[in-house]
């Protein structure tokens, strides 16, 4: 068995290399174009993806309505810099009012959600938490259809386009060069926070033994919120990214965005922190190449089979543990 | 009954909820026509509802625990008690029975119509329960079949002019070859993980369906499809309805029928045998991969049979009739029904598909409510509305 | 004779850990054998391995059902094990709460039935018969057990003596050789315990079986067991009848430890 899949896996890496040094000498620009572009991409998804992650970890649980908070915090942004833009502010005061207004209304919805559909079914089985979950997707988004509109709301840019970088924006947009960077500051504090807080170390604690942790004066329940918050805090930040790059929004964005940031978090190995982020990547560059050299109607099709690919030779991901259930 | 500090508590999740819904309930925007409108009543009536919603839910939650700690039994549901009860349980079934007979012929078709699509719903939900309440797979990708069940009348009609009666045996035979084909690679997978596959694998027919033009017809779908024939009678619309109704009616009684049967069989308790605990399940002898596939393969059965009466009731299908919204109220069927339970499920379909056709009103907050009664039920009454019971068995004084 | 259990050098690494160290254990036909050892020393690991629900790293375990051949359990599934004749119950009770107790039992005779869809379907003949005597039959075995009283209670929601009791009726429904019962006394009163040593007699006598037992209970395990074999960190360190046990220096280091380490 193991000899087939290496030599299988052989073959397939070389034809593909072949064919992609080919198509490289070709056409440079359009390759370097679709590799930055799976690069914004994948920076997206790990900004949502390190959410489902992290809640994963500690409880889990697939939080479902982890692309609604994404949504939310878009929505929020667009309500938020509409209403300052019809009071004619400063367009740099609106652009950090709405992100910061995204950011905490998207930690407050993610806060009161886990303990409206989750606190409650901690001891419960899993399947009845997932759909708990799902339920409160399904709610979410149906709230924001009802509130708001089911129509296409167009998103104005809350990112100017660099002077300064114009020279090389037919290859990359100032705004797909801020998501990327964006996105290199927001893993390097969260990997600050994990690693060196007392939080970041409770939240670990509490993923690897909630009993030991509790027992050890860790208080469960408020790390859960926590790991809620932040992970709806990065949700927010792609989430206004995602919008001012795609320019326009509307309350089913979080469905899909939700999906495949799960399956980049899969992909690396489900309650991994770098392997969210190297999944993500991988999704992000993979799938960028794929629509631009083959069929971009099959966009989310190539998406689900490498996670059942994937699932099915590596179940634990990339960078995930292999474990034993215990009997 | 209510004490002062509940009083402040839920006051203050009110005020919560206000500033938490404010930008979204309260600014509505525009950004097309460049207007805002502020609806500062809504604040008002959030804050009221919020309020009491609060107090309510804390009574409930308060009354679940008391009740988790003093009582371990549990209670048979009243329905069961009725039906176990012979001297009730006879005229019960005849009035029923009179309903259905006479149904169509006292409501208009708009009625028999609505009253059709419940049914399906009936049999979906049940099919569904299977996989989901029965073996405990969560399946979120169960329109797939109703789907291939669904193309497969309406494709093998166009092209070679299969009728009704004879695609429903194919597709019944197409959906349990769809079934063993699909739940073979997710095997090996694990719950939520399993829920996300199938979603994907739904997701995947769909977008095949949309996009392979010179196959399906793209998302332009294939019109004109017959509905069943009777003797080359000519009908007119109203009875071609009427007898539709009664097919799904036969249907459904055989749904019911089998699934009854299958529930107290061989395979039956072996399915749920899986869902309660895999591994010892496993150490008993029964082997996983069978169970599953089996459990997969007999839910798709039922979609397929679903979709081919779906496809002849609307006589026009296209790939927006398949999204994940449809697996979505065919598992709220099963899960607010109660999972594992057939009068639950049947009870949940008429219940979530035929209040939201009458009350108008209340139509374009369906999924709304979906959504909310998914969560209420798992976090106060888990096992749903109607919880399913075990057969029981009688013994003879055994013999020496 | 061949024993009807022979088990050689098997090893069960996880990770860097090696759980099992080339465990040999061999089990005669009509014996009731014990496996005893400190917490953590990998008896459960071992059931693991036997019934194939982890797989050995290394090892061979190799079967001898009276009057039939001998043949290895390499690479086989629990269900496979389990029709090949070795049953288990399970140290945490795993059974089936959805489930009445008749039915927990009927699930064990699964691997005994062969109705498949279309006899559950269409009720045929063979499918019928089949089934009630799947219902005799695990009605029988509650009354052995003792548990006839119960029959169409749900299984969560017997006390916890008989929910015991009801794993090893389950296992018996399999119809096995060798029965490997994982602390069966666990939790147990003294009266509670009393009856199982009777019953897991009754059952080596009556029954034609042979058992292997996971038990901390000493009193238990050297008034009931024919041999005894000791594990400790994975290795086997002692064999022999209760007596030679209990006087084994081996065996007394590993429980009460040395004087250098913690007890």
């Amino acid at each position: 068995m193991r000899w087939i899949n290496i030599t299988l896996g052989l073959i397939f890496t070389g034809v593909l290399g072949f064919w992609g040094t080919r198509e490289v000498i070709s056409d440079p620009v359009y390759f370097l174009e679709l590799l930055l572009g799976g690069i914004t991409r994948g920076s997206i998804y790990a900004l949502i993806a390190l959410g489902y992650t992290m809640v994963y970890g500690i409880i889990q649980l697939i939080n479902f309505a982890h692309g609604e908070i994404y949504m939310i915090g878009a929505m929020t942004a667009l309500i938020v810099a509409s209403v300052m833009g019809l009071w004619g502010w400063n367009s740099a005061v609106i652009a950090i009012l709405a992100v910061v207004f995204a950011i905490v209304y998207s930690c407050a919805y993610g806060f009161t959600v886990e303990k409206i559909a989750y606190k409650p079914l901690r001891n419960a089985p899993r399947l009845s938490a997932l759909i708990s979950a799902i339920g409160m997707s399904l709610f979410l988004q149906n709230y924001v259809m009802l509130a708001q509109t089911p129509e296409f709301l167009p998103f104005k840019s809350l990112i100017p386009d660099f002077l300064f970088w114009e020279p090389y924006a037919h290859i990359i947009t100032s705004v797909e060069l801020s998501i990327i960077i964006v996105t290199i500051i927001v893993m390097i504090l969260l990997g600050i926070l994990i690693k060196f807080t007392t939080i970041g170390k409770a939240m670990r604690a509490t993923a690897q033994d909630k009993v030991m942790a509790a027992l050890l004066g860790i208080n469960v329940n408020q790390v859960i919120s926590t790991t809620f918050v932040v992970g709806s805090a990065t949700a927010a930040i792609g989430g206004v990214l995602i919008a001012c790059h795609v320019g326009q929004i509307n309350f089913f964005i979080g469905f899909l965005a939700g999906l495949k940031a799960f399956i980049a978090a899969v992909l690396g190995g489900i309650g991994s922190v770098p392997g969210a982020v190297l999944g993500s990547l991988v999704l992000g560059i993979s799938e960028s190449f794929f629509t631009g050299y083959f069929w971009s109607e099959y966009e989310d099709v190539f998406a689900f089979s490498i996670l059942v690919i994937i699932l099915i030779f590596r179940p634990s991901g990339i960078l995930g543990k292999h474990e034993t259930q215990k009997v | 009954m209510v004490t002062k500090k509940e009083i402040k508590q839920a006051f203050f999740i009110a005020l919560w909820f206000m500033v938490l819904t404010f930008p979204i309930m309260v600014i509505k925007v525009n950004t097309i026509k460049n207007i805002v409108i502020f609806r500062w009543n809504y604040l008002f009536w959030i804050g009221i509802g919020t309020f009491f919603a609060a107090l309510t839910w804390n009574y409930f939650l308060q009354l679940k625990e008391n009740k988790q700690k003093t009582e371990t039994s549990d209670d048979i549901p009243l329905v069961h008690k009725l039906l176990q009860n012979a001297r009730f349980k006879i005229p019960f079934l005849i009035v029923l029975a009179i309903f259905f007979l006479v149904y169509p012929f006292i409501f208009p078709m708009y009625h028999t119509s609505i009253m059709i699509s419940a049914l399906v719903y009936v049999m979906l939900g049940l099919g569904l329960n299977i996989v989901v309440g029965l073996a405990g797979l969560l399946d979120l990708g169960y329109v797939a079949f109703y789907c291939v069940g669904a193309y497969a009348y309406a494709l093998l009609n166009l092209h070679f002019g299969v009728s009704f009666w004879l695609a429903l045996p194919i597709s019944a035979v197409l959906g349990f070859l769809f079934g063993t084909l699909l739940g073979y690679p997710v095997l090996r997978l694990r719950g939520d993980y399993l829920a996300i596959v199938t979603l994907g694998f739904g997701e995947i027919i769909r977008i095949i369906m949309e996009n392979w033009d010179s196959f399906s017809n793209g998302p332009r779908g294939i019109a004109n499809i017959p509905p069943p024939s009777l003797f080359n009678i000519d009908l007119n619309q109203h009875n071609t309805v009427i007898y539709i109704y009664f097919i799904v009616i036969a249907l459904v009684l055989m749904t019911i029928f089998f699934v009854a049967r299958l529930e107290d069989s061989r395979i039956g308790r072996a399915w749920i045998a899986l869902r309660d605990d895999e591994i010892a399940c496993q150490a008993m002898g029964i082997s996983k991969v069978k169970t599953k596939l089996t459990a997969f393969a007999l839910g798709a059965t039922w979609a397929s049979i679903g979709g081919v009466v779906f496809a002849a009731k609307t006589s026009y299908i296209n790939p927006m009739s398949f999204t994940i919204w449809e697996s979505i109220t065919i598992l709220s069927v099963v899960v607010i029904g109660g999972m594992g339970s057939a009068i639950g499920v049947i009870a949940g379909a008429f219940v979530l598909i035929l209040l939201p056709e009458y009350l108008r009103a209340v139509a374009e907050y369906r999924m709304l409510v979906f959504g909310a009664l998914q969560v209420i039920v798992m976090v106060f009454k888990p096992e749903g509305l109607i919880k399913g019971v075990r057969k029981i068995y009688k013994f003879k004084k055994v013999e020496e | 004779m061949e024993p009807i259990l022979n088990v050689e050098n098997l090893t069960m690494i996880f990770g860097g850990l090696k759980a099992l160290n080339n465990v040999n254990i061999t089990i005669e036909q009509g014996q009731i054998a014990a496996l005893i050892g400190p917490n953590g020393a990998g008896k459960t690991t071992f059931f693991n391995c036997i019934t194939g629900i982890y797989e050995p790293t290394t090892g061979d375990v190799t079967i001898t059902p009276p009057g039939k051949s001998s043949q290895s359990l390499k690479g086989l599934k629990p269900n496979q094990v389990t029709q090949k004749g070795l049953a288990r119950t399970f140290q945490n009770i795993r059974l089936f709460q959805g489930m009445t107790v008749l039915e927990n039992v009927m699930i064990g005779r699964h691997c005994r039935m062969k109705a498949g869809i279309f006899g559950a379907l269409f009720h045929t003949h063979a499918q019928k018969n089949e089934e009630k005597k799947a219902i005799y039959d695990s009605y029988e075995i509650l009354e052995k057990i003792g548990l006839e009283q119960y029959v169409n209670e749900m299984a969560k929601n017997l006390p916890y003596g008989a929910q015991r009791r009801l794993e090893i009726a389950r296992a018996l429904a399999t119809d096995p050789f060798l029965l490997l019962l994982d602390e069966p006394a666990a939790g147990m009163n003294p009266q509670e315990t009393k009856e199982l040593d009777d019953l897991i007699i009754w059952l080596r006598d009556n029954e034609n079986l042979s058992i292997l037992l996971i038990e901390h209970d000493m009193k238990l395990v050297m008034s009931l067991s024919d041999k005894i074999h000791v594990v400790d960190y994975g290795k086997k360190i002692a064999q022999g009848n209760p007596e030679e046990v209990k006087s084994n220096p081996e065996v007394i280091k590993a429980y009460l430890g040395d004087e250098s380490e913690d007890a």
